[in-house]
C-alpha cells in the first residue's frame, strides 16, 4: 500500500448524498479478477452516455459532458468532496480501487458507510469526517473558485484552504500509522500468532462445535 | 455494573486482543467466500506466499455471475467464467469447501450458510459481501467485509475492527396477515433512514420478531446494511434451536445439549443499556414499497409518490428530485397506480422457502398480467428449490406465467444475464433500488414476495391485505 503523508490537489465535488457503491463501480466491473484498472469505469454509468462493458477500449465512449468529473476545471482532481452516507451500500473493494485508480486520495464527506471507510484505508485512501455545515462551505467554494486546491497533512491532521484558513480533522490512530507508513496489516496481525493459537485452543475446549470440519 | 447486550457477549468472547485506542484484534469462527470478492484476497495471499490460517472454518459458493437457466451448457460470458473457474481452482488448491454450480446445495451465499447449519449461535461470521448481516438472525455478529479484509482473514483467522455502538430496535404489537418482515424492516429504514444504523451494531427484539418464523428474521437481519449497521442481530430462542436441530452440519454437532445450552445465553441481558433506541409498533403497518433511488425513500401501499416541494431539506430535495426523474414518476401519484413491466422474486432478502410460499398463495390459479414484460423466480438455493418442487409450488408458479428458474442472485444485481433494459420498472423482493442495481436505466420497487406476486398478477401495486385475510 502507498503511503499517504500529505497532498495538495484540486478538489472535485460530487453534489448527492447516498453516493454508492454501484454508482461508484457499476456491477459488469467487478467480474475482473484484478485489483486495477478500474479508474476508467469509476462512475461509468453517470461519466458515459453509452453502456460500457469490462475490455472495451473506453477512450472512444462518447462522454457525459453534464458530469462533474468530465469538466475541464476538475481535471487531474485528486480530493473528492461528498455528502451524506457516501459508499454506502455493496462492500465491493472495487470501488476504492477504482477512486484510486482515477487519482483520488482522499474523500471527505459528513458521513460514510462503515465498510466503504474501511475500504479506503486498506488501499491507501484517506476518508474525511467533517460536519455537514464545513463540508456544505466547501462546496460553495469549490464551485465558484475554479481550480480550488486543498492541502491534506495526515501527520498534522489539518485541511488548509487556499487563505491559508484550516481545519481539523479526527483519524484513529492505529490507522493513521498504516497509512503513513503504508503498513501491510497482515503482517502486524501475525506478530500475535501465539495468541491466536492459545485463544483456539481455549475455544476449542469451551466450545468445539464452533471447530468441527464442514462435510464435503 | 449493568448487564451485556447480545452484541457485548460476541465481541467479549472473540476478542484476543485491545489496544488503548480500541482497536482490537477479533477471532472469526466462520467465513463464507464468494466468487467476486474473493479473487483479489487468494491472489494476495499466494504473492505473500502464505496460506489460510483455518481452512474448515470457509464455505464457499459461486452465486452472483451464475446462469439462472440450463445450467449443464456453463457460462456463457468469459468474464464471468473466468470468475466462477478462478474460485473453483482456488479452493481445489488450498482445500475449502466449495458447493460448485452443479451441486444441488449451491445457491446464494447467505441462502446456504444457514441452510446447512454452517452459521451457529455465537459465532463471528464474515463474509465479502455486505448482506452477511442476514445471519445475525441467529444470535451470531455477522458483517461483510471488504476484499482486504478477506484476505486478512484467510491469513489470520482475525479481523481488526472498532467496537460499534449498541442500537436496539424494538418492533412491538402484530402485523396483519398479508404484513411480512420485508415490510417491516422497510418501515424501520424509511424511519431511522439509510444512514440511521451507521456506527452500530442493530439488535432487533420485540413481539413482532419473537413471533416471526427464521426466514423472515434472516430478511430483517439481511436489511441492517440498508440501515447503514454492518450488522443485525436477533436473540436466540426456541424458533432458532428449533431450525437448527433439522440442518445437515447441526447433526454432527456432538454435544449437541451443550452447544444448546451455550446458544440461550447469546440473548441481551435484562439490565443491558444500549446507546441508542427506535421502538415502533408494526400493529397497523401496510405493506411498503419504495419509490426511490434508495431504499429510505419509501412509503405504504395505500400512499402515494411524494412531492419534493414539501421536504424542508435542501439537499434531501435534490435527491429525491433525482430520484423521482430516475424513476419516472410524479408526486402525488398513488402507488397502486404504478405498473411494473417486470417482476423479480429472489435475492438473499427473500428466497426462501417461506417467500415463495408466500409468494405462491397469491398466485395460486391466477394469471400474469397482459402489462408483465417478465416474471422471475429464482429460488436462493438448490435445496429451496427442491423443497418447492416438491410442494408443487413450480407449478403454480408456471401455471400462473411465471418463469421457474435456477439458483443464484440473478436480477438482484444483474450480473448474470438477466438484467432490466433501460427504462424498465421492476417489482422487486431483493434489497437495493439503486440507480441501475438491477440492469442500466432500469427501475426497481422494492416489495415483499406477497406483493411482488400480486403486482404480476395485477399489473399494477396492490394491497396484499385486501386479498390475504380471506
Ligand atoms: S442476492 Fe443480491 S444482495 Fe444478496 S448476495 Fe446476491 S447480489 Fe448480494
Amino acid at each position: 500500500m502507498e503511503k499517504f503523508i500529505s497532498l495538495t490537489g484540486i478538489v472535485a465535488p460530487m453534489d448527492r448524498p447516498n453516493v454508492d457503491t454501484d454508482a461508484i463501480i457499476p456491477k459488469q466491473f467487478l467480474k475482473s479478477i484484478s485489483r486495477s484498472g478500474f479508474g476508467p469505469n469509476l462512475f461509468d454509468e453517470w461519466r458515459y452516455l453509452d453502456h460500457g462493458e469490462p475490455g472495451m477500449d473506453h477512450s472512444g465512449r462518447t462522454l457525459n459532458p453534464e458530469f462533474v468529473l468530465n469538466q475541464e476545471r476538475y481535471q487531474g482532481a485528486s480530493i473528492l468532496l461528498g455528502r451524506e452516507n457516501f459508499g454506502c451500500g455493496s462492500s465491493r473493494e472495487h470501488a476504492v480501487w477504482a477512486l484510486l485508480d482515477y487519482g483520488f486520495r482522499v474523500v471527505i464527506a459528513p458521513s460514510f458507510a462503515d465498510i466503504f471507510f474501511n475500504n479506503c484505508f486498506k488501499n491507501g485512501v484517506l476518508p474525511i469526517v467533517l460536519d455537514s455545515s464545513t463540508v456544505s462551505r466547501l462546496f460553495t467554494a469549490v464551485e465558484t473558485t475554479p481550480g480550488y486546491r486543498l492541502t491534506v497533512d495526515l501527520l498534522a491532521q489539518r485541511i488548509t484552504m487556499p487563505d491559508k484558513d484550516s481545519i481539523a480533522f479526527e483519524v484513529d490512530r492505529f490507522r493513521k500509522d498504516c497509512l503513513m507508513r503504508g503498513l501491510d496489516d497482515i503482517g502486524l496481525t501475525l506478530q500475535h500468532t501465539a495468541a491466536i493459537r492459545a485463544y483456539e485452543e481455549r475455544r476449542r475446549a469451551e466450545a468445539p462445535w464452533l471447530f468441527t470440519n464442514l462435510p464435503e | 455494573m449493568s448487564g451485556m447486550t447480545l452484541y457485548d457477549k460476541l465481541w467479549e468472547s472473540h476478542l484476543i486482543r485491545e489496544d488503548e485506542a480500541g482497536t482490537a484484534l477479533l477471532y472469526i469462527d466462520r467465513h463464507l467466500v464468494h466468487e467476486v470478492t474473493s479473487p483479489q484476497a487468494f491472489e494476495g495471499l499466494r504473492l505473500a506466499g502464505r496460506k489460510p490460517w483455518r481452512t474448515s472454518s470457509i464455505l464457499a459458493v459461486p452465486d452472483h455471475n451464475v446462469p439462472t437457466t440450463n445450467r449443464s451448457a456453463g457460462i456463457k460470458d468469459p468474464v464471468s467464467r473466468t470468475q466462477v473457474d478462478t474460485l473453483d481452482r482456488n479452493c481445489a488448491d488450498f482445500g475449502i469447501t466449495e458447493f460448485s454450480m452443479l451441486d444441488p446445495r449451491q445457491g446464494i451465499v447467505h441462502v446456504i450458510g444457514p441452510e446447512q447449519g454452517a452459521t451457529l449461535p455465537g459465532m463471528t461470521v464474515v463474509c465479502g459481501d455486505s448482506h452477511t448481516s442476514t445471519h445475525g438472525a441467529f444470535g451470531a455478529l455477522a458483517f461483510g467485509i471488504g476484499t482486504s479484509e478477506v484476505e486478512h482473514v484467510l491469513a489470520t483467522q482475525c479481523l481488526i475492527q472498532k467496537k460499534s455502538g449498541n442500537l436496539q430496535i424494538r418492533v412491538d404489537g402484530k402485523l396483519a396477515p398479508g404484513v411480512a418482515a420485508k415490510d417491516v424492516v422497510l418501515a424501520i429504514i424509511g424511519k431511522i433512514g439509510t444512514a440511521g444504523g451507521t456506527g452500530y451494531a442493530i439488535e432487533f427484539s420485540g413481539a413482532v420478531l419473537e413471533a416471526l418464523s427464521m426466514e423472515g428474521r434472516m430478511t430483517v437481519c439481511n436489511m441492517a446494511i440498508e440501515a447503514g449497521a454492518r450488522a443485525g442481530m436477533i436473540a436466540v430462542d426456541d424458533t432458532t434451536i428449533d431450525y437448527l436441530s433439522r440442518r445437515p452440519y447441526t447433526q454432527q454437532v456432538d454435544l449437541w445439549d451443550r452447544a444448546v445450552n451455550a446458544w440461550r445465553g447469546f440473548v441481551s441481558d435484562a439490565d443491558a443499556t444500549f446507546d441508542k433506541h427506535v421502538s415502533l409498533d408494526a400493529s397497523a403497518l401496510a405493506p411498503q414499497v419504495t419509490w426511490g433511488t434508495s431504499p429510505e425513500m419509501v412509503t405504504s401501499v395505500d400512499g402515494y409518490v411524494p412531492d419534493p416541494d414539501q421536504e424542508p431539506d435542501p439537499v434531501k430535495r435534490d435527491g429525491m428530485c433525482k430520484a423521482l426523474d430516475y424513476m419516472d414518476l410524479q408526486p402525488g401519484t398513488p402507488i397502486t397506480e404504478i405498473r411494473p413491466d417486470h417482476v423479480f422474486i429472489g435475492s438473499c432478502t427473500n428466497a426462501r422457502i417461506e417467500d415463495l410460499r408466500a409468494a405462491a398463495a397469491v398466485s395460486r390459479g391466477q394469471t400474469v398480467a397482459a402489462g408483465i414484460k417478465q416474471a422471475l423466480v429464482v429460488p436462493g438455493s438448490g435445496l429451496v428449490k427442491q423443497q418447492a418442487e416438491a410442494e408443487g409450488l413450480d407449478r403454480v408458479f408456471r401455471d400462473a406465467g411465471f418463469e421457474w428458474r435456477e439458483p443464484g442472485c440473478s436480477m438482484c444485481l444483474a450480473m448474470n444475464a438477466d438484467r432490466l433494459a433501460p427504462g424498465d420498472r421492476c417489482a422487486s423482493t431483493s434489497n437495493r433500488n439503486f440507480e441501475g442495481r438491477q440492469g442500466q436505466g432500469g427501475r426497481t420497487h422494492l416489495v415483499s414476495p406477497a406483493m411482488a406476486a400480486a403486482a404480476a398478477i395485477s399489473g399494477h401495486f396492490v394491497d396484499v391485505r385486501d386479498t390475504a385475510g380471506r
